[in-house]
């Protein structure tokens, strides 16, 4: 059993670092195989984080977990005057606390900057069957019915993150979380 | 609105131009004065304008305008932060960005005069944000090469939110120039108001020219030509004339201001000043 779960743990952890390919630093770049089972178990952690503004995403999803290391977690914040980024630090810090990594600081990083091309494929379905199109950069869809007859209704929605969109199909308004 | 005097050769914008007593020389100052004064110009100017955007918050034509507005405004709050936070600790003397930002009277700001300029009619508010973005997103643009890692960062980060605020106005002004009769009027007007506030973004004074030679800040003469032809576009795409050129209105960089911006602090910092340390 105990077996299992760290064979469990290992794959989630592999297809998050998988995710992160290309854009990371050199803790990312280190084979998984070589990570501490402190490094793994604070990835956990932080899978369980949600966004605060778009709960059904966890923090790793939306892709602001830069590196994760014994000692330090890097984030970086989604948009510059997001007021949601104290809180994410703040909420990442509990979740931190509670598991006992009090010792693990968190530091900010600015670059290279966010982009929506972080979010994880998992990330973005969850967005799609909350009701938020997920980012693209070809033709719109529509999260409810999926036609692809939509209009942009205003460049931003209700957080900086999103623009809001009608579909012409099933007259749904819906969001969508734009490219960046 | 009042006239002004024509502009004459001698009002031409140059690194030369006298330098009012008190302001930076740069043959006394070490580099961190420098760097300090610099952190303030860029911090304050996303400050105060993202204090004035603040102020259409359920003012707005409609609710869609509202949003829009609030949220660049949070962007350029969001850009002030950073820059007035490292302001503070390049400064050294415990100041963070909240006391840059709340504890410091007109005199001190660096900001200048376009930002600070009332929102007027919304064709008003529009005319500033496309005059502003279009410069802000030059100037990010070339910021991203700095040797000053954290200016590089964050302009780096920022840039991609001011294209977005550039690409929103420039479509408000298109629309309204290209509007009703009235429409027209206003963001004529708007435009001809704002325009006078134009050449003090290119002002290469002593400061400017002491971190554009290093690599830490802009050569901002060398972005005018760019900027003239990004407005024109607009301009002309929205049937819309070009202002005259007026005589330069300077020395915000240096702290002298119009009388709009101590009503500005004085909306923006009394709580904190009246309640310090206050938490919510």
């Amino acid at each position: 059993m105990v077996s299992g779960v760290v064979l469990v743990q290992d794959n989630s952890l592999r297809s998050s670092r998988a995710k992160l390919r290309g854009v990371g630093t050199e803790s990312e770049q280190r084979p998984s195989t070589s990570l501490g089972t402190n490094e793994s178990r604070i990835w956990q952690v932080l899978e369980s984080v949600p966004d605060p503004e778009i709960p059904v995403i966890s923090v790793v999803d939306l892709g602001i977990v830069r590196s994760v290391e014994a000692d330090r977690v890097v984030i970086t914040p989604t948009y510059t005057g997001c007021p949601a980024a104290q809180v994410i630090e703040r909420d990442i810090r509990d979740a931190l606390d509670a598991a006992g990594y009090r010792h693990v600081r968190i530091e900010t990083a600015l670059s290279p900057a966010w982009t929506t091309d972080w979010i994880t494929p998992e990330g973005r379905d969850k967005l799609r069957a909350y009701g938020i199109a997920p980012p693209t950069r070809s033709e719109v869809e529509c999260p409810q019915c999926g036609s692809a007859q939509t209009e942009e209704i205003s460049r931003f929605g209700s957080t900086p993150c999103k623009s809001l969109w009608r579909c012409r199909d099933c007259a749904e308004p819906f969001d969508l979380f734009k490219c960046h | 609105m009042p006239s002004l005097p024509p502009i004459r050769p001698e009002d031409e914008i140059c690194a030369a131009k006298d330098v009012p007593s008190g302001a930076f020389d740069p043959r006394g100052e070490p580099e961190g004065g420098a760097l300090f004064e610099y952190l303030l110009r860029l911090g304050d100017d996303s400050l105060v304008l993202g204090q004035r955007l603040g102020e259409w918050c359920g003012h707005a034509p409609s609710v869609e305008v509202d949003l829009s507005l609030a949220n660049i405004a949070l962007d350029l709050i969001g850009q002030a932060t950073f820059f007035l936070e490292h302001a503070g600790a390049v400064e050294g003397t415990g100041r963070d960005g909240d006391a840059l930002a709340f504890r410091r009277d007109v005199l001190d700001f660096r900001n200048c005069w376009l930002v600070e300029q009332p929102n007027g009619d919304f064709a008003q508010t529009m005319a500033r944000q496309l005059l502003f973005s279009t410069w802000q997103k030059l100037l990010f643009g070339h910021l991203v090469a700095s040797r000053e890692p954290r200016i590089a960062a964050i302009a780096e980060k920022a840039v991609k939110e001011v294209t977005y605020h550039q690409a929103l106005a420039a479509e408000w002004v298109i629309r309204l120039g290209d509007g009703t009769d009235e429409s027209r009027r206003r963001m004529q007007d708007g435009l001809d108001w704002m325009w006078r506030f134009v050449p003090e973004l290119f002002e290469m004074d002593a400061l400017a020219a002491f971190m554009a030679e290093r690599g830490l800040g802009a050569d901002l003469a060398a972005l005018r030509g760019d900027y003239d032809s990004a407005i024109r576009a607009v301009v002309e795409e929205a049937t819309l004339t070009l202002p005259k050129d007026h005589r330069p209105i300077l020395g915000g960089r240096r702290g002298h201001h119009s009388e709009h911006l101590g009503h500005l602090l004085a909306a923006m910092q009394f709580l904190p000043r009246t309640y310090p340390d206050a938490k919510w």
